[in-house]
């Protein structure tokens, strides 16, 4: 009774909590929650649309926030929030941002899509925010267990979103494949996590790096597995080789909306995740990490190129694609230089607005029942639909790293971003790897010009507004700043990760 | 060894002396028991009855979603006990939480409530 009376008599230590610095997570939580009871709770059908504009509003707020941010922290300023626990740096601002945006074009893809499936209803767009607020706690996780619950936050959403269109057994199928196979990483992660505390006795990353910055470890097998293990977690995340092989049947079973979000968010959170891990928590152990980066980068480019020119699908190809994608993504992660952070950070703002474009087009593309994604569907789309053919040719372009276009920038800052830090071998594997990827791009352009339709008498596509809204968008970015890229680079440049 | 690896040597020992703990048990009684075999030893135990189909049925998708939801309330205990014990240590702040937290479970049961989950018919 006694112990129990003294037990009661300390008081806890209560954190402080910043709300400002996690506002654009909680707007998207609560805007999801809200969303899924105010619709469950209805008896009556809400008018069409309802849940879309609520997103977008909801998107739109946490851009806010986010943007209030930014003018905290965007002359190198850095804080961290909540205990410690998230840090409030250009960084996480610039993944928070980038995260929005990929919400907004998202639900403008899913509206039309979700009705012509009669799949139209909160779980989507609710789904979309959990995992959008997920990827935004990994971007600003400043302990490895606020990471992990970014992650699981991000991924757990993302397995059902797979799993959303209910009569597509693709659509199950890829759910369970990226179900199992992410809960499989997910424990490598978190066993990551627990030897990398043993070495150095903390889970905080500041901790982490002040501990290996004063300390030399006789021997370091137990953080050196542990970094690997982390290593394998997010490298499933954002589809490097050897840990890709989710990822092809898993963006082709989804419904392709998903698909895209899943493209933009969960790479760009998982590189959010990389780039902290190891830029700035284990910068010290680089010359450990670099050669099995470098590795990384090199697979993925050559499997991700090579292995796209044999697909006949398309959907398939885009994610091939995009596992070419991440390698050059990686080799920005791999210079470990702020130019090449800088560099890889404009790459997945690009991609961002590349592969939602382009799947904006393949969701037209797709018809109803969402299974025309063979590349014969796109033949003589140019006569068909000009417009719709143009804007997937420039979405392609850019992909390939085409001149005027953000994609042709991102390559080439990443690339010379591996120059400038001597990595030459580096540098000439991906300018290899973008000329071979080029010919399936290419080919997709010369079935729908070159080629005429054979099926004539096929309903007219209908390309509906809210997909129109979210082309021009994409577009608008892809071609704007590809011309002018001093904004979007200066916003890349300044989003400096908090060095510890 | 190093100091971290032979801390590990505790775990050995221990998963040792279990193992051998259960070959001691079941073996002595192998040796030492009388070997009657009849049917009846070689059906499935069920509560001292005799049980009524294989022990491979498959039992209905609808036990799943109770079993999800029951799970989800039970986890919500785990945390809520502890919580309760040191209430006043953890002031309005713990309040504020726990209720933020069983509001979001909440939330989550109305929602399965609205969608006929929890109807069997």
């Amino acid at each position: 009774m006694s112990m129990l009376a003294a037990a009661t008599s300390t008081p806890i230590h209560v954190p402080r909590v910043e709300w400002v610095a996690i506002l654009p997570e909680l707007i998207l939580v609560g805007a999801a929650l809200v969303l899924l009871t105010a619709s469950g709770l209805r008896r009556a059908r809400l008018p069409r649309g309802v849940h879309m504009i609520a997103t977008i509003a909801a998107a739109g707020g946490a851009l806010g926030a986010a943007w209030y941010l930014w003018a905290q922290v965007s002359d190198g300023k850095a804080r961290d929030a909540v205990a410690g626990a998230v840090v409030v740096d250009g960084f996480s601002v610039f993944f928070m941002i980038l995260v929005s945006c990929a919400v907004v074009l998202g639900a403008l893809l899913a509206d039309d899509y979700l009705r012509r499936e009669d799949l139209d209803g909160p779980e989507f767009y609710a789904l979309m925010m959990l995992s959008a607020s997920g990827a935004m706690f990994m971007a600003a996780a400043n302990d490895l267990i606020v990471l992990f619950l970014g992650l699981e936050l991000l991924s757990i959403s993302l397995y059902v979103m797979a799993g959303l269109h209910l009569r597509r057994s693709e659509s199950q199928e890829a759910a369970m494949k990226y179900f199992l196979l992410g809960a499989f990483s997910s424990a490598f992660f978190l066993y990551g996590i627990a030897l990398v505390y043993g070495a150095t006795g903390s889970t905080a990353l500041p901790a982490i790096a002040d501990f290996l910055r004063t300390n030399v470890l006789v021997s370091n097998g137990l953080l050196v597995g542990g970094l690997g293990f982390l290593l394998v977690g997010l490298g499933f995340k954002v589809a490097a080789v050897p840990f890709h092989m989710w990822t092809p049947d898993v963006y082709q079973g989804a419904p392709t909306p998903v698909t895209g979000f899943m493209a933009a968010a969960a790479k760009a959170a998982g590189f959010a995740g990389l780039l902290r891990v190891l830029f700035s928590t284990f910068i010290t152990y680089r010359l450990d990490w670099q050669p099995v980066v470098w590795a990384l980068a090199v697979a993925t480019l050559v499997l991700g190129s090579v292995v796209a020119l044999v697909q006949t699908d398309v959907k398939r190809m885009l994610a091939y694609s995009s596992i070419a994608h991440a390698g050059y993504v990686l080799v920005g992660v791999e210079v470990a230089t702020s130019r090449g952070t800088a560099g890889a950070l404009f790459y997945l703002l690009a991609y961002t607005f590349m592969v939602l474009g382009s799947f904006g087009v393949v969701t037209v593309v797709g018809r109803r029942g969402d299974a025309a994604h063979d590349l014969d569907t796109y033949r003589g789309l140019a006569s068909r639909r000009p417009a719709l053919a143009l804007a997937f040719t420039i979405f392609l372009l850019a992909q390939a790293g085409v001149p005027p276009s953000t994609g042709f920038l991102a390559k080439f800052y990443v690339i010379g971003a591996a120059v400038e830090a001597r990595a030459y071998a580096l540098a000439i594997i991906a300018m290899v790897a973008a000329v071979v990827a080029a010919f399936f791009y290419l080919r997709v352009i010369v079935v729908m010009y070159m080629t005429a339709s054979e099926e004539a008498e096929s309903p007219r596509l209908r390309v509906p507004a809210g997909v129109t809204v979210a082309l021009a968008a994409t577009l608008g970015f892809t071609l704007v700043f590809g011309i002018v890229p001093g904004t979007v680079f200066d916003f890349a440049r300044h989003a400096t990760v908090l060095r510890f | 060894m190093s100091e971290l690896l032979r801390s590990y040597l505790t775990v050995a020992i221990f998963g040792g002396a279990g193992v051998g703990m259960v070959a001691l048990m079941l073996g002595a009684g192998r040796l030492i028991r009388p070997v009657r075999p009849q049917p009846a030893k070689y059906v499935n135990y069920e509560c001292g009855v005799d049980p009524v189909g294989t022990g491979w049925s498959q039992s209905h998708i609808r036990y799943y979603i109770f079993a999800l939801l029951f799970v989800m309330f039970d986890v919500e205990a785990v945390f809520v006990f502890p919580w309760a014990v040191r209430l006043e240590a953890l002031g309005v702040f713990g309040l504020v939480e726990m209720v933020v937290f069983i509001a979001v479970l909440a939330l989550g049961l109305v929602y399965a409530w609205r969608k006929g989950v929890l109807k069997w018919a």
